[in-house]
């Protein structure tokens, strides 16, 4: 069975910040934020046509400073959000802000790709998140599931609840907590858990991976030396509600049960140098998508702590007998956690992998110098997961 | 013969003759392999078969006369009718003397036997006189006899009744004689007097109804019971050695005494005996309390292997003996014997290991503590704050003492084991003992076991919770332990190897052994996983350092560089540090050769030669990949460098992993900041300066130089106002630094 190969596209600009357009769940789109410091930053809105291999992309200017963080409303597929340095010659401030882009850009627009540049749009303001007491934003999260008005954004030690009003519009600081300790804390990345009603998050501060509740902003477990050095990023399983993963500086990735925090259920050590992001795969859990500065991406099929370790499950009501027969047959297969495969098509750190939003079989990574490769996961062990 | 001459006669002409036939047949010999005798001895069924009768055939059976003759007349010409007839009257004439000599030949014999038969008449006739008398002899004969045995016949029976009375008697005699002989025998030979008994003893139960019977049958009872009753007594003497006791218990066995009461008594007087054995050996121990008392326990009485010795032979033979017996004796039933049996070895062995405990410095235990000892010693040494002015002592000497102590000390167990294979020792000439205890126990119970473990142990340095709180090894300590190992990899495992197997030959037919190329590999792989694992560390250490001081740093608000940063000075050091612990215990390694004056190679971001468009990028977004195109291309044929890669056994492959973690750091951290023009200076400078310092730790300078000139370019990037520092300042402020 012949996989396709990866479609790349180059951006002009360095880039860290990716995300899939949330909301949208027919068209394959991700969203992508640059950074540079002597030029107007842009979002380029990647369109990608499943059956022709094609690449369409829309650009809008994002004035207002380099992006270091991007996200998409899970309800309205126009609004996001960014993190983004405002530079002056003396302070680097990092600051938040939700946008709306323009409305025949939501569900992309069919120019073609030379048109679209020639003719950049801008984003509208919708509001900014006022950080001014609490310092620079890390990221900002939207609540899963929801209706897009509440968002939770990091700043330095700070933990904060925004309500989104008036159709986002205003934001009002619903609640927030800081983080106390010795030392300069910081938060590097944080995820919202799409289990318990969407009332746990879980932040990276240093070594630590902490878990908060978003009623009562106080902290529920705290994972010590989660990793050797920082943690990079996290993710929660979006199957299993206790599985969390994390990935940090000393090149692992570690998934944990949130009940017992003493020992990782799982290491994987891949990467020969930072893991930056991970991500679960949104239908199948097994998928674990890892990106590095060691400029490679690893798909890794995590069975064995998934929530199909024994191969999906098809309900009893659909099997005729001779499926049913063919059901036990198959779970009798011994289960093996394994590397799917590496992607090497970056020459420089990737510091962004997303799964689709439309189709769970689908990637894209993002390296620093640009280049966005969109992946498909292999059609072998697609087959193999449905089937 | 007339036949035959007539057919090679005619033969000339008749086609059908046999002349012809046969050769014919002839010509087919070779389809059968007995056509030659089928020749000799007449047609064969398919000739016959094949040829119709032929009636002109003179030999044939369907000759005709008067078809032959008619078939001559008619074929024949005239001379040959004539020669045919001379030859005919030639023969006739021939035929006829033959005849008449035959004739009178006949006439002869038969007149000589017509003389013998008229003898013979005269004969018989006198001989048939004398055969009538023989007859008349021969029936008075038998009548005389019929008469003596009539008269003889009264007398034979009574002297036969008279013999069966006198075998009555004898045996009557013997009965009566039992109780006596059994007085006899009682007292001396019990066993024979058991025999008789057991003879007597069924007769006497049957004729039991008469009363002289039982009285006999009674006496011998009693006397029989008096043995048994002295049999007992004998049982329960502690003087009987396991012989005499089965032999006695065979006995009481035989008086139908109960066998379960019987089986008891076996086992209590067994159970005594052994007991004594157990208590002897005992008493050579000291007592179990002095022993565990702060005193110095008493030098045991007697050597181990004496002792060893002396309870395998003693107790252990006695013991099998018994159990032995004992089947025997009561059969296949031994619920009874084995709790017995498993409760004293277990006595015996808990004797045993008290007694081995006592030999110190026996056993892997203790070379397992000695181990963790020395090891403990070493990182005290490594620990151990240096006075200034006096260096503590080396690694190489560390490793050197480490590495000798851990060897004295298994030789010297091994010599103490070798005792026990000692010619003069009793139980180390059973076969089955040595080929275990060579193989099984020494090789790869303790020696084998010992190198497995001290891998285990060593990797568990690398392996070890470090990251979950616990103090993690000093990587000098790592350093040493992967050096250790590698040495094992080596040499010292083979030699290890070779002088247990030296020491211990092993068995032909003894259980497989690991090889010694298993062990080696284990003891690599935990090297490696060391030296990876020192690697790390150390690697980990420097970026550590480095990260802090790109994160904690103003870049913005920066002033003009006038100094290399304290930081680098310190990581320059640190990896000079490094160098050195790493060449204490490690080779020089190969570095790819570069030209002489490497040091004085440009450290610049802004050299126009390389790649301009990679540091200014400009805004083309028409042709998206443009501005990253030389980059691009220039990576592509620059290797991938894999940061936390496993590291070959030599200084500079490891200095090359140390510095590659440490530049990579720096790069992503730089990345991660926004940078004043002095920002971007100060990074030039800094990394300039290690430029200066570190390319000769590494393999491969370009490796250095690839990752700082990124490092370059990242700053560059992410700087306001990318303005660089003039190169020569640069130089100036290193050189000066």
């Amino acid at each position: 069975m012949e996989d396709d190969a990866p479609v790349i596209y180059g951006l002009e600009f360095q880039a860290r910040a990716l995300t899939p357009q949330t909301a949208e769940t027919d068209a394959i789109r991700f969203l992508v934020g640059t950074q540079s410091l002597r030029y107007d930053n842009q979002i380029h809105i990647i369109d990608f046509d499943d059956e022709n291999n094609i690449i369409n992309k829309n650009v809008l200017l994002h004035q207002v400073g380099e992006i270091w963080h991007i996200s998409t409303s899970p309800a309205d597929k126009g609004v996001l959000a960014t993190c983004y340095n405002k530079t002056s010659d003396t302070k680097v401030m990092t600051c938040a802000a939700v946008w709306r882009m323009p409305k025949e850009l939501e569900s992309g627009s069919h120019e073609s790709p030379d048109d679209s540049s020639s003719n950049t749009q801008t984003l509208e303001l919708l509001c900014h998140l006022d950080n001014t007491a609490h310092g620079n934003m890390a990221c900002v999260m939207w609540e899963p599931m929801g209706d897009g008005k509440k968002i939770i954004s990091l700043a330095d030690n700070n933990i904060l609840l925004w309500d989104l009003q008036e159709s986002s519009a205003k934001a009002v600081l619903s609640s927030s907590t800081a983080l106390e300790g010795k030392g300069q804390l910081k938060f590097t990345s944080g995820r919202w858990s799409p289990h318990h009603n969407c009332t746990q998050i879980a932040t990276a501060n240093d070594t630590t991976v902490r878990g908060w509740d978003t009623r009562s902003m106080r902290q529920i477990y705290c994972i010590e030396n989660a990793h050797g050095q920082l943690v990079r990023d996290l993710d929660f399983n979006p199957n299993k509600q206790y599985y969390l993963a994390s990935c940090g500086d000393d090149c692992k990735v570690k998934f944990w049960d949130t009940r017992n925090v003493t020992e990782p259920v799982k290491t994987l050590e891949e990467h020969s140098h930072w893991v930056w992001n991970v991500r679960y795969n949104h239908s199948h859990d097994q998928l674990i998508l890892t990106g590095s500065s060691d400029s490679r991406v690893i798909l890794s099929n995590m069975v064995s702590i998934s929530s199909e370790p024994f191969g999906h499950m098809v309900d009893d009501d659909e099997l005729s007998d001779q499926e049913d027969q063919h059901q036990e047959e198959k779970i009798k297969e011994p289960l093996q956690d394994s590397v799917i495969a590496t992607y090497e098509e970056h020459e420089d750190s990737v510091y962004a992998v997303e799964w689709s939003s439309a189709d769970p079989w689908l990637f894209a990574s993002l390296s620093y110098d640009g280049r966005l490769v969109i992946n498909r996961v292999p059609r072998a062990l697609k087959y193999h997961i449905l089937l | 013969m007339a036949a035959a001459t007539a057919g090679s006669g005619a033969g000339s002409g008749a086609a059908g003759s046999p002349e012809a036939t046969g050769g014919s047949t002839g010509g087919g010999g070779w389809r059968r392999p007995h056509g030659p005798l089928q020749r000799y001895y007449g047609p064969s069924t398919a000739e016959a078969a094949e040829a119709p009768p032929d009636p002109t055939d003179i030999n044939g059976p369907h000759f005709d006369p008067e078809v032959f003759m008619t078939k001559v007349r008619s074929e024949c010409p005239l001379g040959q009718l004539l020669a045919r007839e001379a030859a005919l009257s030639r023969e006739i004439r021939a035929l006829d003397s033959d005849m008449q000599t035959l004739l009178y030949e006949n006439y002869n014999k038969f007149i000589s036997a017509t003389d013998t038969i008229r003898k013979m008449k005269v004969d018989f006739r006198h001989m048939e006189a004398e055969m009538d008398d023989l007859a008349a002899n021969m029936a008075a004969i038998s009548a005389s006899s019929a008469r003596v045995s009539a008269a003889l016949q009264d007398r034979h029976r009574r002297g036969a009744q008279l013999a069966g009375v006198q075998a009555l008697l004898r045996k009557l005699q013997a009965l009566v004689e039992v109780p006596g002989r059994l007085r006899r025998w009682a007292g001396t030979e019990p066993a024979r007097a058991l025999r008789c008994h057991a003879r007597a003893r069924a007769v006497l139960r049957h004729y039991r109804h008469l009363p002289s019977f039982r009285a006999i049958e009674d006496e011998s009872h009693a006397i029989m019971a008096e043995l048994a009753q002295r049999l007992r007594t004998r049982l329960r003497e502690e003087t009987l050695d396991p012989k005499e006791l089965t032999e006695c218990v065979e006995m009481l066995l035989q008086l139908e005494e109960p066998a379960e009461e019987l089986s008891e008594e076996f086992l209590s007087q067994a159970g005594a005996r052994l007991e004594a054995e157990l208590a002897a050996l005992e008493a050579e121990l000291p007592a179990a309390d002095l022993s565990g008392t702060a005193t110095t326990p008493l030098p045991p009485a007697s050597d181990i292997l004496d002792f060893v010795d002396r309870g395998s032979s003693a107790f252990v033979g006695t013991l099998c003996q018994l159990a032995g017996s004992y089947r025997a004796l009561f059969g296949g039933d031994t619920g009874r014997l084995e709790p017995f049996a498993a409760a004293l070895a277990t006595r015996y062995f808990a004797l045993l290991e008290r007694r081995l405990s006592l030999e110190r410095g026996l056993g892997d235990t203790s070379l397992l503590t000695f181990f963790l000892g020395c090891l403990g010693d070493v990182r005290q040494a490594l620990a151990a704050p240096r006075p200034p002015g006096k260096e503590g002592p080396g690694l190489p000497d560390l490793l050197a003492t480490l590495a000798a102590s851990v060897l004295g000390q298994l030789k010297a167990v091994l010599a103490y084991v070798q005792l026990f294979t000692a010619r003069d020792v009793a139980f180390a000439s059973l076969p089955y003992f040595k080929g275990e205890f060579c193989v099984t126990a020494v090789r790869e119970g303790l020696v084998v076991a010992f190198v497995r473990w001290l891998c285990r142990t060593a990797r568990g340095f690398a392996d070890g919770p470090a990251e979950r709180g616990a103090p993690a090894a000093p990587p000098a300590l790592l350093l040493l332990l992967a050096r250790l190992c590698l040495d094992y990899e080596n040499s010292t495992i083979s030699y290890i190897l070779t002088l247990t197997d030296e020491q211990f030959p092993p068995q032909d037919s003894g259980p497989a052994v690991t090889p010694g190329p298993a062990l080696c590999a284990e003891a690599r792989a935990a090297a490696q996983r060391l030296l990876d694992h020192y690697v790390q560390v150390q690697g980990a250490a420097v970026a550590q350092m480095l990260r802090k001081s790109v994160e904690t740093r103003d870049w913005l608000g920066t002033v003009e560089p006038r100094n290399v940063r304290a930081v680098m000075k310190r990581v320059v050091e640190d990896i000079t540090a490094i160098d050195v612990q790493v060449g204490q215990l490690f080779e020089e390694g190969v570095r790819r050769a570069q030209s002489s004056d490497s040091s004085r190679r440009a450290f610049s971001v802004y050299s126009s030669s390389r790649a301009p468009g990679r540091y200014a990028p400009s805004y083309t977004p028409s042709a998206p990949m443009d501005t990253h195109l030389l980059s691009n291309i220039q990576k592509l044929f620059s290797e991938r460098i894999d940061i936390f890669s496993p590291v070959e056994f030599n200084k500079v492959s490891v200095l090359t992993g140390i510095i590659k973690i440490s530049l990579k750091t720096l790069l992503e951290c730089v990345r991660l900041r926004t940078l004043g023009r002095f920002g971007l200076q100060q990074v030039q400078v800094d990394g300039h300066y290690l430029q200066l310092y570190l390319w000769r730790f590494a393999s491969d300078e370009r490796v250095v130089q690839g990752l700082l000139d990124e490092v370059a370019a990242s700053a560059a990037h992410r700087c306001l106002d990318p303005v660089p520092m003039e190169h020569s300042v640069v130089e100036l402020i290193c050189e000066r630094g």
